[in-house]
């Protein structure tokens, strides 16, 4: 039919603004040179060479070490609410998914800011504390901070994807599952578990993707000396000017969430919906 | 019983995990002291400061032009897109949507330095105009995302029907497409304009000349230390984009909360 002819101007604007894009970065990542002077640009691996020494080995590692942490948190803390939602009836279950929702919507960094001040020397928390007689307690500018940070920020992200899931969960399965007399653990480690294997996938990959890639929780948490790859990449863009290094970064991390991706999709048989999730 | 209590308690301190800092920081908007330990009467001062701060007026000023403009945009190109996309054959149908997928799954700040990138290699300069576009560009896979599902709800012959009976395919988009779609439309506008509000990192990145937006202004804010400005900001934004967000869930409420979906 005709009317397909109006992707058109879409395709044109993704060619240009999606593609060519991520083109360049990868040109970047495989050239060094004067990073302002195109004509000065020649093939290296010295970026990858670069990065692939211990200082930056580390930071990538204290990256993904940090985000794997917060998702497993984020799995342990979100699946029973979302299970607990899921049982409840479907007016309140609304109204709890609903209240999962609106934090999301407030802004990302004011979120993060909440904590600085609740966590901050002279923060309320340790406002409280000293008013206790225990003194003040350093909570703030270390790994735990930026864990916070994470598990507070993406908790969502896990929780609305498995309670998607498990709402679905046809009940007579576990109505069947009890007839031939299984227990309620057996159901739920045999019937619930797997079939509820999609959401989880999906909440993983949510959580995992942006709290490796993040620069914001660890400049706010985790000071200025606390850096994760999200950090490197903004110095070589934003300060240190060095955009072939900030690019094979990028291209680092990219390789990094396809794997993840990789791997969950397998579990993942919806994706084809369409719907997918905001984040 | 005792078990229902439990769940009680762990969903209640959940959601007091989620809250308690929002709260923290609305209540300590009225607070009429610097520190966030003590409480010393309620005051309207810090939100009088607000809007004194020509930085932040500005950057209030720049934050919904963007917004707006990128609505409209992305949503007139992806509602397009979307009409198309479902009329196209299943191959190049996957190929578009694939592409369409890669500013959603790619990390924030892969799509900012691959965008600023593209910038730098085109001379473009650093601004209102960069943040605009790139802005659009992270917004229309929202707006395909929210329309293509009405598209496929709708009667498939509706469209032919009207041009069997003398409409040009302009008129049948116009008269009987777009009203049958028009719910999916306006909740990709919405998204598409909450998400430009919203965003940080990728404005962070293609923005120059002293354009900024409210999160790059917070952001700075931040950075300097602790002001209780900020609270008022928050509380203020907060109420905002609740309201925004209520009026989306009212139009989505029965169909996609039921299944499951976010919005």
């Amino acid at each position: 039919m005709k009317m397909k002819k109006s992707a058109y101007p879409y395709i044109l604007w993704m060619g240009i603004f999606i593609v060519v894009p991520l083109l360049l970065i990868l040109y970047f990542a495989f050239t060094s040179g004067d990073s302002q002077n195109f004509s000065s640009f020649q093939f290296s691996l010295d970026n990858f060479r670069r990065f692939f020494t211990p200082i930056y080995l580390k930071v990538l590692g204290r990256s993904v070490n940090l985000a794997f942490i917060s998702t497993v948190i984020c799995l342990l803390l979100g699946y029973p609410v979302a299970y607990i939602i899921c049982k409840e009836k479907l007016r309140k279950r609304n109204i709890m998914i609903l209240m999962f929702v609106i934090p999301m919507w407030m802004n990302f960094l004011l979120r993060t800011y909440a904590w600085l001040t609740l966590l901050g020397r002279n923060g309320l928390i340790n406002y409280l504390m000293s008013k206790l007689g225990f003194g003040t307690l350093n909570l703030i500018y270390n790994d735990k901070a930026v864990l916070l940070g994470m598990v507070y920020n993406f908790l969502p992200f896990m929780v609305l994807p498995i309670y998607s899931v498990l709402v679905k969960i046809d009940k007579s399965l576990i109505e069947a599952a009890e007839d031939l007399g299984a227990n309620k653990a057996e159901v739920f480690l045999k019937v619930v578990l797997p079939l509820s294997l999609p959401g989880i996938m999906t909440g993983i990959t949510m959580v995992f993707i942006p709290a490796v890639s993040t620069f914001i929780i660890s400049s706010l948490l985790g000071g200025n000396k606390y850096n994760l790859i999200g950090n490197l990449i903004e110095q070589q863009f934003r300060w240190t000017g060095d955009w072939h290094f900030g690019s094979s970064m990028s291209i680092i991390l990219m390789v990094f969430i396809l794997i993840t991706m990789a791997v969950t999709s397998k579990f993942d048989k919806e994706k084809e919906g369409g719907g997918g999730g905001l984040w | 019983m005792v078990n229902k209590g439990i769940k009680r308690l762990y969903t209640f301190l959940i959601f007091l995990f989620l809250y308690a800092p929002i709260i923290v920081l609305i209540v300590f908007s009225f607070n009429d002291s610097k520190s966030r330990g003590v409480w010393a009467g309620f005051t309207f001062k810090w939100y009088i400061e607000l809007f004194k701060d020509a930085g932040i007026l500005k950057a209030l000023y720049y934050t919904l032009l963007v917004a707006v403009l990128s609505a409209i945009i992305s949503t007139v190109i992806g509602t397009f897109a979307a009409i198309g996309i479902s009329n196209m054959p299943s191959l190049s149908k996957k190929i578009v949507l694939n592409l369409n997928y890669l500013p959603v799954l790619n990390p924030d700040i892969v799509t900012a330095v691959s965008l600023m990138a593209l910038f730098r290699f085109l001379r473009i300069e650093f601004g209102f105009a960069t943040m605009l576009l790139s802005h659009i560009t992270f917004s229309i896979p929202y707006v395909i995302l929210s329309v293509l599902p009405k598209l496929k709800q709708m009667n498939k012959h509706l469209a032919e029907a009207a041009m069997d009976l003398g409409a040009t395919p302009f008129y049948a988009l116009r008269k009987v497409v777009i009203p049958e779609i028009m719910p999916g439309i306006i909740t990709g506008g919405l998204i598409a304009f909450t998400l430009s509000v919203d965003d940080f990192v990728i404005s962070f990145f293609n923005t120059g000349k002293g354009v900024s937006n409210l999160s790059i202004e917070i952001f700075s804010m931040t950075r300097r230390g602790i002001n209780p400005v900020i609270n008022a900001l928050s509380t203020l934004m907060f109420l905002s984009l609740m309201v925004l967000l209520l009026i989306i869930n009212k139009r989505t409420e029965k169909s996609e909360i039921e299944r499951g979906e976010i919005l």
